[in-house]
């Protein structure tokens, strides 16, 4: 059944040792980590690691592409080009995370929050859990595959709870018995699955998915039923769809920001790349009506879920969490439309919504280390006091609310438009509704976040400076034209773009750190009136006024450090998504043939 | 082995399956629960010797012998371990739904089970594959145990349970998955509990107690 097209004996040699190369370099890079330690010669081999596994995505690609799909290792592994894809994803996320690792961990150690044996931890599990994602997307069958998908939980159970605090160890509690349950049902799954295989009555077939495939229309519908909806219950848990998603917010919260990035961008992909995999049997055997039921219920509820609890989120993590059980609602929609336009769509999501999730979870990461809370409304003004990293937090909000040209506005509208052609309108509309919703709610949580005056610390109270309570402009350097101010009108201020400095009304005295360094003479002219804000000239923040006492303790937790690795990171993963939105570029060939393996068009 | 005789062995082991379930469901004291559990192992092990001699297949009788081990020893070991370390007075006082309406609940759950088998049964009639909504009805127990136990250790009893159950359809089916599946499913089962034990600890530590109540940190 394979269509192997091997041109030469050492052809198929270099492919397997290129199908090796996303398991074993992960798997080297441990070793490493695990006799030398997180220490200056190491701390770049995670990103060599992922960039290594990267280029061999490619490489399969090109591979696959050229010569179809390929099998290896006594046919433990095989890949195709939805697996060609999946490497990419899972390269792609890996590549944001390491490099985003060394920031991270650095002011983790200056804050005495990690020390060497807790970074050596961190590091070998991540790349641990590289190699099992990578081994779950290269497994020949159903039953490799749920082997690596199982032993990820345990691997990144240690790193949620890495933290030992009770909210960590609540966590990591909670994910190990709900993840380890929802593949439980997978293994039903897949035990039933393989019952109804064996007694087909053309020759019994195996765990294979070219196996099942092809065995697929033979198969007895009744059986087959319950093991689809076992599996796609199973996997759908892991991929934090609606019943069983109660982990996903809890363990994105509470793991360190380079693991809640790869959670995001690549463990829940990887799992839905399970559901996918099951729905191309699913549809063979019991034609698409039944898994597009299933998929339609689990995707509403996982969006209305997200919806509800986002709108009066008050922790930042969390609401990026719930923002992630939107996009897989939103990926279980496309794929339960089912049409090429839809999956391509879904694919793209994937990886576009790998790329931002895991830019914002490692801003987020920074913002908790710059501002040490994770509560949304003690995070006040960000963009005057960390304008880079704000304006990156912002950008990826956007790209994750799908705005153009960030590739998730593409996949959307792809799935949008793959739903009302096939006669879904009411679905979709539903869907819509309940993303705008959702889509308002992160924008107005981030505008409090990134935009106003910093919040006044604990235990002082902020006095208006300048006897009157009325607003007072503090100019701010800013990065190029504001995104934000664009984006989000209705916002509690709104940023202005002036040439170069942009102006925010605060409605305190309290400046900010950049304030008292930057002339602020020089900005006064540059002080626009704001919409329903009055700007009284007596109110100007003289000098004197910036340097009170709370704008002291302010600069002081504020301090500004240089921009750490994570900065890179993120300014990296957002331009891909941008660049996806725009162009597929060498990208498209790929998507469209992993499109073909899960409608199976030819 | 007569046909007769397998059959009503069979039928045996499959009913003490069942009822070790359901007696875990009936008792409150953490050391008589894991020993109901051992007994259970014991059951599923006795399960997969009796359709060994039954196929003459050494494999599985080597199979047999390590599902012995690991589900009537080990498991059953490791639990006790963690229930002396956390007290000798871990009682599951209040479990969200009191023991009278579990049993019901229990039988519901096994009717429950028979019907959704039926198009299992049906498809490959044989005295084995008719004990397979008896493997259903654990796992369904096993979920019950999982979602309305407060004790960590009980929750970790109600994963275990639904395990077997699974384990137990696993091998009525006669579906052999292969030998790496098949290692690779023990191993996990064995790493999942060490993982929890290990949170156990350290919830433990930070809550001084594992009554699951005390997990009210994050939520929305």
């Amino acid at each position: 059944m394979t269509t192997v097209l091997i041109s030469s004996e050492s052809m198929s040699t270099w492919i397997a040792w290129l199908m090796l190369a996303p398991v074993a370099l992960p798997l080297i890079a441990a070793l490493l980590y695990g006799s030398l330690g997180w220490r200056p010669a190491t701390t770049w081999a995670a990103a060599l690691s992922a960039a290594c596994v990267l280029s061999a995505a490619c490489g399969i690609a090109v591979a696959v592409s050229s010569s179809g799909p390929q099998v290896a290792f006594f046919g433990l592994l095989r890949v195709d080009a939805l697996s060609a894809f999946m490497l990419v994803v899972i390269g792609a996320v890996a590549l944001v995370s390491a490099v985003a690792t060394p920031g991270h961990l650095r002011v983790e150690r200056e804050f005495g929050r990690a020390d060497d044996r807790d970074c050596r931890h961190m590091v070998l599990l991540i790349q641990l859990f590289l190699a099992l994602m990578a081994l779950a997307v290269e497994a020949a069958g159903l039953g490799v595959l749920w082997v690596a998908m199982e032993a990820t939980t345990i691997v990144t159970a240690f790193l949620v709870g890495q933290r030992r605090g009770r909210a960590a160890v609540e966590a990591a509690w909670k994910y190990v018995v709900i993840c380890s349950t929802g593949i439980a049902l997978a293994l039903l799954g897949t035990f039933l699955l393989n019952f109804a295989a064996q007694h087909t009555p053309s020759p019994p077939a195996g765990l294979d998915w070219v196996d099942l495939v092809a065995a697929a229309p033979s198969l007895d519908t009744g059986v087959t039923r319950i093991a689809v909806a076992l599996l796609i219950i199973g996997f759908g848990t892991k991929a934090g769809l609606a019943p069983l998603h109660a982990w996903l917010p809890d363990a994105h919260s509470q793991a360190p920001a380079p693991v809640s990035a790869l959670m995001s961008g690549v463990l829940i992909s990887v799992a839905f790349y399970a559901v996918l995999r099951v729905k191309v049997i699913a549809d063979a055997a019991l034609g698409p009506e039944f898994a597009r039921a299933l998929l339609v219920v689990l995707a509403l509820a996982s969006l209305a879920l997200a919806a509800s609890l986002l709108l009066a989120q008050r922790d930042y993590k969390r609401m990026l969490a719930y923002s992630s059980i939107e996009n897989m609602g939103l990926l279980a929609l496309g794929a339960a439309v089912g049409s090429p336009l839809a999956i391509a769509a879904v694919l793209l999501h994937m990886l576009g919504h790998g790329l931002a999730k895991s830019s914002l979870f490692l801003g987020a990461g920074r913002i908790l280390q710059v501002t040490r809370t994770s509560r949304i409304d003690r995070v006040r003004g960000l963009a005057a006091r960390e304008p880079l990293l704000a304006g990156c937090f912002g950008f990826g909000v956007l790209a994750i609310i799908a705005f153009p040209p960030f590739a998730l506005f593409a996949s959307e509208l792809g799935i949008a438009r793959a739903g009302f052609a096939d006669g879904m309108g009411w679905v979709m509309g539903a869907a819509l509704g309940l993303v705008l919703v959702i889509a308002a709610a992160l924008v107005n949580h981030t505008s409090r976040m990134l935009l106003g005056a910093p919040a006044p610390p604990e235990g002082s109270v902020a006095k208006p400076v300048g006897g009157v309570g009325v607003p007072v402009p503090i100019a701010v350097p800013a990065i190029s034209p504001s995104p934000v101010g664009t984006a989000l009108p209705g916002g509690p201020a709104s940023v202005v773009t002036v040439a170069s400095p942009v102006a925010v009304a605060s409605p305190f005295g309290v400046a900010s750190p950049g304030t008292s360094a930057s002339p602020g003479a020089g900005t006064l002219p540059a002080a626009p009136t704001l919409p329903g804000t009055v700007t009284s000239p007596g109110a100007v923040t003289s000098p004197g006024a910036v340097t009170s006492p709370v704008a002291a303790v302010t600069a002081d937790r504020f301090r500004r450090r240089r921009p750490g690795s994570e900065i890179y990171a993120m300014i990296g993963a957002l331009l891909t998504c941008a660049a996806l939105g725009v162009t597929l570029g060498p990208l498209g060939p790929l998507l469209e043939q992993a499109t073909a393996v899960v409608t199976r068009t030819p | 082995m007569s046909t007769a005789l397998y059959v009503q062995l069979l039928n045996l082991v499959a009913g003490a399956f069942l009822l070790t379930a359901v007696l875990i469901l009936w008792r409150r004291e953490l050391t008589a629960i894991i020993d109901v559990f051992a007994l259970q192992g014991a059951a599923l092990a006795t399960l997969v010797g009796i359709i060994a001699v039954a196929q003459g297949s050494a494999e599985l009788g080597a199979v047999a012998l390590g599902v012995l081990f690991l589900r009537a020893g080990l498991l059953p070991w490791m639990l006790r371990r963690a229930a002396v370390a956390a007290g000798a007075t871990q009682r599951e006082t209040r479990p969200l739904v009191n023991v009278v309406s579990s049993l019901l609940a229990a039988a519901a759950l096994t009717l429950l089970a028979y019907a959704v088998s039926q198009p299992l049964v049906e498809l490959a009639p044989s005295p084995s594959t008719h004990a397979i909504p008896v493997g259903m009805a654990v796992v369904l127990i096993g979920f019950f145990i999982l979602v309305t136990r407060r004790l960590a250790l009980s929750q970790l009893v109600g994963f275990l349970l639904l395990d077997n159950g699974i384990t137990a359809v696993g091998f009525l089916t006669a579906t052999g998955v292969g030998l790496i599946v098949e290692l690779g499913v023990s191993l996990d089962v064995l790493l999942v509990v060490l993982v929890l034990q290990v949170l156990k600890t350290r919830m433990r530590e930070a809550f001084g107690a594992t009554d699951l109540d005390e997990l009210r940190e994050l939520h929305d």
